[in-house]
């Protein structure tokens, strides 16, 4: 079964279109020189409006991750276990994701990771993580 | 030790403490896990039951609070045949009914209201609303932001985001499984002398740890229940209290916080909760601290809730609460009994679980619990909510007559 794809909404489009080009987009607050995720109309920061994409490394650490042996929602019986995490990327923002390209047991806090892809049916990427 | 009732202090300064107490409590709750009756049908008997309870009628409640539907109490009061002068539709999930007390504690120390009635009423076990639920807002379209960046990679079950934060403890402090499980363990011992408890076999850690993982590393022991369940507390004046059919159990102290919404990736810190701000203020308008309490009643949707919650409120330091739990403290016999009715873990939980601390709070501190359930002696609960995933807190702090 295919995964949940979710649908981009005005604000969202740049960060999934990039990920048709295997791109991984992090929101950017100029003024505080920092990243959003998820993405916003404003900087939870300074409340500006004026937000911007960066392109990130793709590289991070694991904060935390679960190895889910049922399945968090009905499109996701057909992969149990796998392993959902929360990723500090380099650029500071924690991202929700899966950990995949190991063993789930293998998984561990603060393990550094990489971003890889797995293609929805449109073409656009979910970005994953692997062990770096 | 304590402010005087209504004196204003830093830590009070609208002298809410002691203005208003619980004067009335009813829940309906089967061993079966299932009720008969169902929606309205089953808000409308724990009223009755709640107001008999405290010896009042319908005629005397001039406030209302509910948090299931649309526009939830107004509608509520409609059906009820009640206009009230005062109305709180909060819905924070499970802790939702702490804020009722904590908003109608305010409201009654303002003069805004002199009775209210909070209820709650599920039958998920009979019908299976929180799955339709679950389905709708995944067949949403993008309205909360967890459809978009959460459900793709498998979220979306409130196991998933606990789970989280429990490997994180356990990375952090060294927490280990059977230290998270020794909580469900205690829990039981409870359950088992609550005759309308849903589970009441007593369990060992290893039947915690034998049971299958539903989120690594929580197990099917260490996740609530779903079962039907409703719940109706009376929140009045104090002052006019003394003279109802029960002792009056005083709101001494009320704090409420929250972090982030249903994404797990915006909570800041996975180790610490909300109950950080809400435990420390609901104590300081209480002039009471954790080695007050005599009873916990605390929101347990998985073990891992009550192991931050007893950090977070004070009850041992951030990071000890493994070897806080380990050794029965939890229990009956326990230096810290904790969810003496079996918790949502063993009594009943049917979504929210929040107003159900609240009435076992109250059974305890008037001392009417039976069944070898009773703590003996108890002058100072605590009655701690914790809604959405780990998200927004309340803590309620009650007290006999004699506290005031
Ligand atoms: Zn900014």
């Amino acid at each position: 079964m295919a995964r949940f794809e979710p649908k981009a909404s005005p604000l969202t489009e740049p960060f999934w279109d990039a990920t048709r080009d295997k791109k991984l987009l992090v929101q950017w607050c100029p003024d505080c020189d920092a990243g959003v995720y998820w993405p916003r109309v404003h900087c939870p920061r300074c409340l500006g409006g004026d937000l911007g994409w960066k392109e990130a490394s793709g590289r991070g650490s694991v904060y935390s991750f679960s190895v889910m042996h049922v399945a968090g929602n009905p499109m996701m019986a057909d992969r149990v276990p796998y392993v959902i995490g929360l990723v500090d990327l380099d650029e500071g923002v924690r991202i929700a994701t899966n950990i995949v390209g190991c063993e789930p047991a293998a998984v561990r806090v603060a393990m550094a990771v990489a971003v890889t892809w797995e293609t929805m049916s449109d073409g656009r990427n979910l970005p994953l993580f692997e062990p770096a | 030790m304590s402010p005087a009732t209504g004196g204003r202090s830093e830590d009070d300064p609208a002298g809410v403490r002691g203005k208003a107490s619980i004067v009335g409590v009813a829940d309906a709750v089967s061993p079966t896990g299932k009720l008969d009756l169902h929606g309205r049908e089953l808000e409308v008997s724990v009223v009755r039951e709640a107001l008999g309870d405290a010896g009042l009628t319908l005629a005397d409640v001039d406030g209302v609070c509910c948090a299931t539907g649309m526009m939830a109490s107004v509608e509520l009061a409609e059906y009820l045949g009640i206009r009230p002068r005062w109305t709180d539709s909060t819905m924070t999930g499970g802790s939702s009914f702490e804020i009722h007390v904590e908003h109608a504690a305010c409201a009654i120390a303002a003069g805004q209201a002199d009775t209210v009635l909070i209820v709650y009423a599920a039958t998920p076990r009979s019908r299976g609303q929180d799955m339709a639920q679950m389905a709708s807002a995944m067949s949403g379209g993008g309205q909360m932001p967890m459809v978009e960046w959460d459900i793709p990679y498998g979220f979306g079950i409130p196991a998933a985001s606990y789970s989280l934060a429990a490997t994180r403890h356990m990375a952090e402090f060294g927490t280990t499984p059977e230290q998270l499980a020794a909580i469900s363990v205690s829990t039981r011992a409870w359950a088992s002398k609550n005759p309308q408890a849903r589970f009441q076999d007593p369990i060992s850690v290893d039947d915690v740890l034998a049971s299958p993982y539903v989120a690594e590393p929580l197990h099917k022991l260490e996740c609530c229940l779903v079962t039907d369940g409703a719940g109706a507390v009376i929140v009045s004046r104090t002052d006019r209290a003394r003279h109802l059919a029960k002792p009056p159990v005083a709101v001494l102290g009320v704090g409420t916080a929250h972090t982030h919404g249903m994404s797990i990736s915006q909570m800041p810190d996975l180790c610490t909760t909300a109950a950080a701000v809400s435990g420390p203020r609901a104590f300081a308008m209480a002039g009471l601290a954790p080695e007050d309490v005599d009873v916990l009643e605390t929101y347990d949707s998985f073990t891992i809730t009550v192991l931050l919650a007893l950090e977070d409120l004070g009850f041992c330091k951030k990071g000890d609460g493994g070897a806080f739990v380990a050794e029965g403290a939890l229990g009956p016999g326990g230096s810290l009994p904790t969810n003496t009715n079996g918790g949502g873990l063993s009594y009943t939980h049917p979504g929210m679980y929040g107003i159900f601390p609240l009435v076992e709070a109250t059974r305890q501190l008037r001392g009417e619990v039976g069944n070898g359930r009773q703590v003996g002696g108890a002058n100072v609960a605590v009655a701690h909510g914790c809604g959405g995933v780990l998200s927004a807190t309340s803590t309620v702090v009650l007290g006999r007559e004699e506290v005031l």
